[in-house]
């Protein structure tokens, strides 16, 4: 058999086994190097205007059924577009009032503010972009929008739709950028409870649409129905925006925490665009702390030395 | 019996241009970014694989390990998975495609679908265990995708003969 096989009319390079090898470990190098240092942004995206085309045909089919659906509404139902039209006048007088009442709210807390010297809250700015393609990955809760770095969209930068947080931008295409939706595994917020005050931090849970707080004590002050809110501690998001609501708690004293499973507010399935937030107000810089950690890291070693 | 009828015809068949090898490539590629979601997400036949799979078993020669791995490499970008996540999926997968071209004449088309869920499964794996490694979790429903992917091999299979057939059926 072996004689057999070194005989070749035709040179055709390396074996089979020999390509998958070395493509194999090509492709682990690769592996390694994007997940550890991420070293490969720019070729990513040098790559990404290259299939790019194929994606913006490919989203045409779902903006075609969107377009069509809309034509459809405006043809046949003109008596339910003109309700809607009604509804909407109705919401957005009652909007004006509220809003209204917040902006003289906004000046007194100003000055309310001005008064005991703590610093203005500041404003941010929006900028609205659409969502070209959903998930495109079972693992992953990703969106990729329709604006990028020639929009000057940032890493890290706050989406939001109407009703409350939908992710953060982590990764930025010359013209596409990618958000990491919060549902995302291990994708942390730091959140306040509306009713009481009582900060967490709100997770991911990956697979599922939802949203569980964790590290929450067993005695700790969550009911079913209460509103997260952005505590804005991180400097990341800005206060105040809902986040999530708690759909259930549990109470296990077996247990040292309870479990909460919160759904999110906003739908980054159910709407087409999005915000994302620019000009977020800078936080002081964090005073260092490598000197109480080498303290502890001291008493640490000579702990284990006694 | 359209098994056999196939086996039989692919012996007249002409030779595969580039073009079309290249234009099944970027089909399969806008097939995976239409806007798949949700339980259809899971659902959704892995077409490039499919595709690629097709060509390393019938011309090893021309569409290899090497080009499956670069497709693999657009397919990373595309879907905003890991660099060499898709591309190492598909250079196991071709290298069971051109291992599986040497026993194609033997095999009908029930047999050869088998074959191909084995290697299905065997990718599917490796994308799998690379997010596992990586980010320490494993989707389970994830592995229906190589379900519906065998289940896609017998029309695609069907479908290519029949079109690089067409011109000699016409002379």
């Amino acid at each position: 058999m072996e004689s057999t096989q070194s005989f070749r009319f035709f040179n055709r390079g390396p074996s089979p086994m020999v390509r998958l090898v070395f493509f194999a470990v090509l492709s682990l190098l690769l592996l390694f190097v994007d997940a550890r240092y991420r070293y490969l942004e720019s070729t990513r995206s040098a790559l990404s205007i290259l299939v790019s085309p194929i994606q913006t045909v490919a989203a045409w089919p779902g903006v075609l059924w969107q377009q069509l659906g809309d034509f459809y509404i405006t043809q046949s139902r003109q008596h339910s577009l003109i309700a809607e039209n009604d509804e909407l006048h109705r919401q957005h007088q009652f909007d004006a009032a509220q809003l209204l009442q917040l902006q003289t709210l906004q000046a007194e807390n100003q000055q309310l503010r001005n008064l005991v010297e703590l610093p203005l809250r500041n404003e941010f700015s929006t900028q609205l972009v659409e969502v070209s393609y959903a998930e495109r990955d079972v693992f992953n809760r990703r969106v990729l929008v329709n604006k990028g770095e020639s929009a000057n969209i940032r890493i890290g930068q706050v989406v939001m739709d109407d009703v409350g947080i939908v992710g953060q931008v982590t990764r930025v295409y010359p013209w596409l950028s990618e958000v990491t939706l919060i549902t995302e595994k291990n994708h942390a917020v730091p959140i306040q409870i509306l009713r009481n005050g009582l900060r967490a931090i709100v997770f991911g849970s990956g697979d599922t649409s939802q949203l569980s707080l964790r590290y929450m004590p067993v005695s700790a002050d969550v009911q079913v129905d209460d509103i997260l809110v952005t505590s804005g501690i991180d400097g990341t998001y800005p206060p105040g925006i809902p986040v999530a609501k708690v759909t259930k708690v549990e109470r296990d004293p077996a247990y040292p925490f309870a479990s909460v499973t919160c759904l999110p507010v906003a739908g980054a399935d159910n709407h087409r665009h999005l915000l994302v937030l620019s000009d977020m107000p800078a936080l002081p810089e964090r005073p260092a702390q490598k000197s109480a950690q080498d303290n502890v890291d001291k008493r640490a070693k000579t702990k284990r030395k006694n | 019996m359209p098994y056999t009828a196939i086996n039989a015809r692919s012996e007249i068949q002409r030779p595969v241009s580039n073009t079309f090898i290249l234009m099944s490539v970027l089909v399969a590629l806008f097939m995976n970014g239409l806007p798949w979601e949700g339980v259809w997400l899971m659902l959704r036949p892995d077409f490039v694989a499919v595709v690629l799979l097709y060509w390393c078993m019938h011309k090893p020669w021309r569409l290899g390990i090497g080009l499956s791995w670069a497709v693999g490499i657009f397919a990373d970008v595309a879907d905003a998975s890991l660099f060499g996540q898709h591309a190492l999926a598909y250079s196991v997968l071709a290298f069971g495609g051109v291992v599986l071209n040497h026993r194609l004449q033997m095999f009908d088309l029930r047999q050869q679908t088998t074959h191909v869920f084995g290697i299905m499964v065997l990718a599917y794996s490796v994308y799998a265990m690379v997010h596992w490694l990586v980010n320490g979790y494993v989707v389970w429903l994830y592995f229906l995708g190589c379900l519906t992917s065998t289940l896609l091999w017998p029309p695609l299979c069907i479908l290519f003969q029949a079109m690089r057939q067409k011109p000699v059926d016409r002379e």
